[in-house]
Parts: C-alpha cells; structure tokens; sequence
C-alpha cells in the first residue's frame, strides 16, 4: 500500500522547497517560518514514505538537507522543525554524512539552553545510540553534564544515555561522573543508578581492584537502595577475585565499623568476614596498610550486628552463619558457642533454626566442623543474563562422603520460586547417592519452607542455604547429581516425533534444549497438509498441565499449503523444572474447502529424553 | 493528540477536548490524575512529562495550563506550537484574552478550537481563514436575533 503512496514522494519534495524558498505570507507565519505545521506534516509523512526504501530515501536527502542548515534556530518554531528533520533522518535509509548531520544538529540542541530542547536532544540521542554509537560518543562530555541539571526528566535521560554510551575506553571517566551523580541524585534514581553502575562495571572494569572498589563506593553511598538480587552477584564477584580477598575484606570490616544501616553492605560484608575471617585477622594486605583486628574486635562487630535494631531478620541470618563459620578459623570457639547457644531461644524461626542446628554441630557433630565449614569454591556464574540469575553454590557434602575436592555445585533456581522449591524438594528424581536417611522429615519441610520463603522474597540470601548443615544433603545433592545429568542431556539428540496425523494434517514435533537452561525443552513443530486444498486460517495451541510453563512463539504463516508443498513451523518452549512426563493437549483450529475445522487431540507420546 | 485540557492554577478545569472515546469516569480520572501532575510541576521543569503511555506537553499562560496529550510518535515541540496558535488566535478573537473571557465565552473557545483542530490534528493553518469562520458564524449569529420593538416584546401588537 505504501508504494501507491511512494509515488508522490518527488512532488512532496517540490511542495516542501516552494515552502522553504517562497516569500512571506502573513497568514501562515510563526516568527518567521511559514507554515511550520505543514512542513512538519510533510517531514512526518516522508518519514513514513521513506522508511524501507532506497528510491525514495535519495529522493529526500537534498531537501533534508536543505532544510536542516537553512532553518533558523532562534525560535522554538525552528527547532521544532529541526527536530522532525532529525527524526526523519533517523528512520529512513539515509546516507551517513546526513546522519552526522543530523547527530550535529542534536548535540546543538544538548547546548541550548531551552530544557525542552535539551530533553528532546537527549531522548532522541538515547533512541540513535544503538545505530550511530560512535557518532554520539562526541557528545559525551556534553551528556555527562546533563547529569547535574536541575530537571528530573533531563537528569533520567542523561542517566540513561550515559549507561549507554560507557565502554572499556571511558569507564574510568564516567564511573567518576556516575559515582558522583549517585551520590547527589533522587532516590528514586538510585536504584536504576545502581544497578547500571554493576553491570557497566562488570563489563569493562579494568582491573579486579578497580571493580572491588567501585562496588564498595556504590554500596556505600547508595547500599540501601541496591537491588536485593545484587547481593549473590556481588558474593559471587569476589570469591572470583581470589587474590584481593584480604584487600575486600579489611575494606568491607571498616565500612561496617563506620556504618551499619546499609542492609546489602552489611550483607556483603558480614558473608565476606565469615569466609575470610582469618585474613583479616592475620592481618596480611598488600595493597593497603594492614590494620590490626583482634578476633574479638570481629565477634564484636558480628554480634552488634546481630542485636542491632537496624539489622533485618535476613543480615542477622547472614552475621549468625558467619560467627558460625569463624568457629573453624578463630580460636575462640567458646565465645562462638555461647552466641550460637543463646539465638538457639531466639523468637525468630530463621534464626533459632540456625542456631539449634550449628548447636547440634558443636555437641555432636563436631567431627564434622571444620569440613562443613571450609572455605567456599569459587562460584560459578551461570550463562544467562546478567543481574537476574541467582547462582547458588554448596561446598559442603554429606558427612559420610567428605572428600577432600567439593566439586562445585550450581543448582540454577530460575526466577519462579516454585521452581527453586521443586527442585530442592525433587525426591523423585532419580540417581541420588543420598545415604542419609535418619533426619527427622520435619526439620526438611521447615528447611523448604523457609528456602521457599527466601526465595519468594525476591531471593535476597541464598548464601546461607549452603552453609546449612547436612541434616538435607538429600535436596542439595539432588542438585549435585543432577547437574551433571543435565550435562549428559544437553549433548544427546532426542529424536522427533509425529504428535498429530489425522484428515490429511499431520504435526511433527522435533525437539532441542535450550543450551542455558536444561529445564526448557525447544519443541518446533511442523504442520504439513497431505489434502489437496490449502488449510488456511491455522492455529495451532497447546495447553500443558500445571507443573509446566509454555511459552508459544509466533508460527511462521497462517497457511498449510496442500500436497506437502510446505510446513508451518511453530516454536513451543516449555519449561519442566520437575522432570515430569511431558503431556500436553492441542487445539488445531483451520479452514478447509471452505468449512471450518476444529480438532483437539492429547500428545502422550514423548520420547523420554525430552523432559528427563 | 489524544485531548487537550485548560484548567486553572486552583485546578479548576476550564476547557476539554477530548479526541479519543473514553467513558465519563475515566475522563474525570484522567483529568484529576493530570491536573495534579501538572500543578505539582516546579516552573522551571522542562514541558514535557511522561504519562502512562502519552506525553503531555504543558504550557502556562498567565494563571491558565493548557495541557495536551500527544502519542509516541507525535512531535513535542510543534505541540507546543500549537499550543501557541491557539492562544493566538483567542488573543486575536476576544483582544487581549484573559481567563474571565473564556469563562464566560467558553463556547466560543470551543468554536475556535474546533476550527483549528479536528481529530486532534491542525486542520487550518491559516490564522485568517479560522478567524474568517468564526466571524461568519457570528454574523449569523445576530442576523438571528431580528430587532424587536418593545411593544412586541411585551405583547402587544
């Protein structure tokens, strides 16, 4: 439809010149200009002309142009003009030095002094980034300094092109600008601030030490407003960083001397001095002078944190299991005890089931201290995107198996807590060389419980799961021998099937896993029509019991040509975090010869390898 | 655009049009939820907010805002344009607009809005031919009213 319109495309062209180069008509003129609206319409509707199509895009260049250097910019009028220009540069496929042009015109626009020019100059760069990067890259000092505008809406957009414009040649620079816009901006900034400061610096830090500290300042300035999920990352980023764990760790004990109302701070760093303790201790630091900490002066500050009326129920889980852990790398065990003892009565379930199971440790189990309480392996973050993903790593092993080598175990809870749940409570899944059957069930189902809980709220601490002691190596083992299982599934081909071949409509499912999550089964199906008239009109919809998730993308057409001449291909994914048989019902809805066609069929027949 | 309001400083709407169907109670909620966004705007703040999925392009004339909702892909600034336009062509209208004016001639606000935009759209980018139609309504507006004598006027012949 649109090339009917094309056609008009070099007498719009004309319309729009006369415009420009025609003299003064007071009826239609703003401050000089005449006819802004309609010159505005006609740049609109070239746009639209323009968009996908060579011919017409050259057609345009020179007035653009024209338009774009001759137009006054003294008066809104002009810049409103200027900036439908710009626009229109943007979408149709124009040549790059129009582009410049165009990137030009906006970054003259960040220097106006109007807010309204600034704003548009700004979310017009943010839209342009993703093409013209280097272009816009220019413009970055002038964009920094946006960030310190008084407007709400200029500082967002600034904010957010900044995160957009870092790279591994800036990073230092513009961290520095970031760190500072998060010291001084909204709260309502600060979590998004935040967030982006992680992941820009996890993508281009320059040096582990630079990174260790960029994060400490964010927590520092802006520790209450982190994202809950940024705690596991950070843990997991510094266990990564083998060689400044003393550095991390002395810096994290005087940040928590200073300030202890930053619940992720006070997270990180209680986890930190829990693991490395005996560094601290000991009192070795490269990088910096070493302070003097005595193993009291660390209880100390652990056990503050645990009375403290700031700390909220999940930082006092996470102090109890670090005073726990330095057990094994203090010396003054029968201070730890007499804590542990004491939280054993505490009204809080989280923390009196800590306490009464490491009680339970100190009394019976202590052969079994100091391997539970090892060190942490290094983590290891799983494939997926960024910041969401919470990896969980379980050093520990049941006591009848202590080997010296903890293989690390990465159990992927996705981000529905039912998943997590199921998974740790997966009794049913095969190949478990749980020998550990004596611990009362019930002591499990509150562990489920109150691993559900966490996770539900946002799995703000899956760091303590682990050190939890053996009394459920069941569930976290599962996970262990399970990964490997998915590993092996991974590789192995599964072979297609035929779901549905009835009336000369036949549906074949091939089948592939998602390579980042092995619960997610890629099933494509193929839709081929045997009749001799085409089906048309065809939907193809699937439903799968409750345990499962099913994400249906869009099919490639609507019609099943006949004779097999072709397929409609759909892709299904479905997650099946319980490894159950795979069932699923579909409806097939089409139109043949003219009469409408309805058929729901079951699909029982899977190949075991596809949901296993 | 998808509506234009005027209202007062006290929040008091004094104009609305509105270019897309929407039921009364989601007019009247959409409107308050507007109004005090709007007002809670320092006068420095830049024109443009988002809202919902719109933007709104406000302006302040003297103790009025008139306000517009324009869609994504819509330009911001001709908005404020428009905006301009239609100030001007009341000021040329009534001479030296005020907001009693539209107070007590709001009618023919609407009139000349209605001239110069139509679906949401400028429609007339001529000042003279929108004000050229408003005159003539109004010509025949008083050729209506046909002179009466007193007598008449009280019944009697």
């Amino acid at each position: 439809m649109l090339a009917h319109f094309r056609k008009l495309v070099p007498q719009l062209v004309r319309i729009l010149k006369n415009l420009i180069m025609s003299g003064y008509s007071p009826e239609h003129d703003v401050s000089g200009i005449s006819d802004p609206f309609l010159q505005v319409r006609i740049l609109r509707l070239l746009r639209i002309l323009g968009k996908s199509d060579d011919d017409s895009s050259e057609a345009m260049n020179d007035i653009l142009a024209q338009v774009a250097t001759n137009t006054e910019t003294s008066k809104n009028v002009g810049n409103a003009i200027l900036y439908e220009t710009v626009l229109t540069i943007m979408d149709i496929k124009s040549e790059s030095g129009l582009r410049v042009l165009a990137i030009n015109i906006l970054g003259r626009f960040l220097l106006n002094n109007d807010k309204n020019i600034r704003y548009v100059a700004l979310t017009s760069l943010l839209k342009t980034v993703q093409t013209d990067h280097n272009a816009v890259q220019r413009h970055r000092s002038t964009i920094v300094d946006c960030l310190k505008d008084l407007d709400v809406s200029i500082k967002r957009r600034a904010m957010e092109l900044s995160f957009a414009l870092v790279n591994g040649n800036n990073i230092r620079g513009m961290m520095k600008e970031l760190l500072y816009f998060l010291d001084s901006c909204d709260p309502e900034f600060k979590a998004d601030c935040a967030s982006g400061v992680f992941l820009a610096a996890e993508k281009y830090a320059p040096s582990k030490r630079w990174h260790i500290d960029t994060i400490m300042r964010v927590l520092t300035t802006a520790g209450s407003y982190v994202r809950d999920d940024s705690v596991p990352n950070l843990i997991q980023l510094i266990t990564n960083s083998v060689e400044m764990h003393a550095y991390t760790v002395q810096r994290l004990y005087k940040a928590l001397l200073d300030d202890i109302s930053q619940q992720p701070l006070v997270q990180v760093a209680s986890w930190c001095i829990g693991e490395y303790g005996d560094l601290l201790v000991s009192g070795q630091c490269e990088e910096e002078e070493p302070i003097q900490v005595t193993e009291d002066e660390v209880l100390d500050v652990l056990e503050g944190l645990l009375v403290s009326n700031l700390s909220t129920p999940v930082t006092r889980g996470y102090s109890l299991t670090a005073i726990m852990k330095l057990s094994t790398r203090f010396s003054s065990v029968n201070r730890i005890k007499k804590v542990v003892s004491i939280y054993g009565s505490s009204i809080d379930v989280e923390l009196q089931q800590r306490a009464v199971e490491y009680n339970a440790l100190f009394k019976k189990y202590d052969h079994m201290r100091p391997a539970l309480l090892e060190r942490m392996p290094i983590m290891e973050k799983s494939a997926t995107n960024g910041p969401t993903e919470i990896v969980q790593t379980n050093g520990e092993t049941e006591p009848s198996v202590v080997e010296p080598k903890h293989p690390p175990l990465v159990t992927q809870p996705a981000n529905q807590a039912n998943d997590l749940l199921v998974l740790l409570g997966g009794n049913d899944v095969p190949v478990i060389q749980t020998t550990m059957p004596t611990k009362p069930a019930s002591a499990g189902g509150e562990l489920l419980e109150l691993l559900g809980d966490l996770s539900l709220s946002g799995g703000p601490a899956p760091a303590p799961a682990p050190s939890v002691p053996t009394s459920q190596p069941s569930f976290l083992l599962d996970g262990l021998s399970s990964q490997p299982l998915f590993n092996d599934i991974a590789t192995a081909a599964i072979p297609p099937m035929t779901a549905y071949n009835k009336n000369g409509l036949k549906i074949d499912f091939t089948f592939e896993r998602a390579n980042p999550n092995p619960n997610i089964a890629v099933i494509t199906i193929h839709a081929s029509n045997s009749t001799e008239a085409d089906m048309t009109d065809f939907v193809f919809q699937a439903a799968v019991p409750k345990t499962f998730q099913l994400q249906l993308l869009s099919p490639s057409s609507n019609v099943v040509p006949a004779l097999n001449q072709g397929t409609v291909t759909q892709v299904i994914r479905v997650l099946n975090p319980q490894k159950q048989q795979l069932r699923m019902r579909i409806k097939l809805t089409y139109t043949l010869k003219g009469s409408p066609v309805q058929d729901l069929a079951e699909v029982n027949n899977f190949p075991p390898q596809s949901w296993q | 655009m998808q509506f234009m309001l005027l209202f007062s400083r006290q929040g008091k709407l004094r104009l609305q049009k509105w270019y897309v169907p929407l039921s009364d109670k989601e007019k009247k909620k959409i409107t308050r939820e507007l109004v005090q966004t709007v007002l809670a705007r320092k006068p420095k703040m830049c024109s443009f907010l988002e809202w919902r999925d719109l933007k709104i392009v406000y302006k302040r004339y003297a103790s009025l805002y008139f306000c517009c909702a324009i869609e994504d892909q819509d330009n911001e600034l001709i908005t404020l344009e428009i905006i301009h336009r239609y100030v001007e062509l009341l000021d040329k209208y009534f001479g030296s607009v005020c907001e009693l004016d539209i107070i007590f001639n709001f009618e023919k606000a609407y009139f000349i809005l209605d001239e110069f935009l139509l679906g949401g759209e400028a429609q007339e980018t001529s000042k003279k031919n929108v004000l050229k139609a408003i005159e003539q309504a109004d010509l025949l507006q008083e050729d209506a009213e046909t002179p009466r004598s007193v007598l008449e006027e009280i019944g009697l012949t």
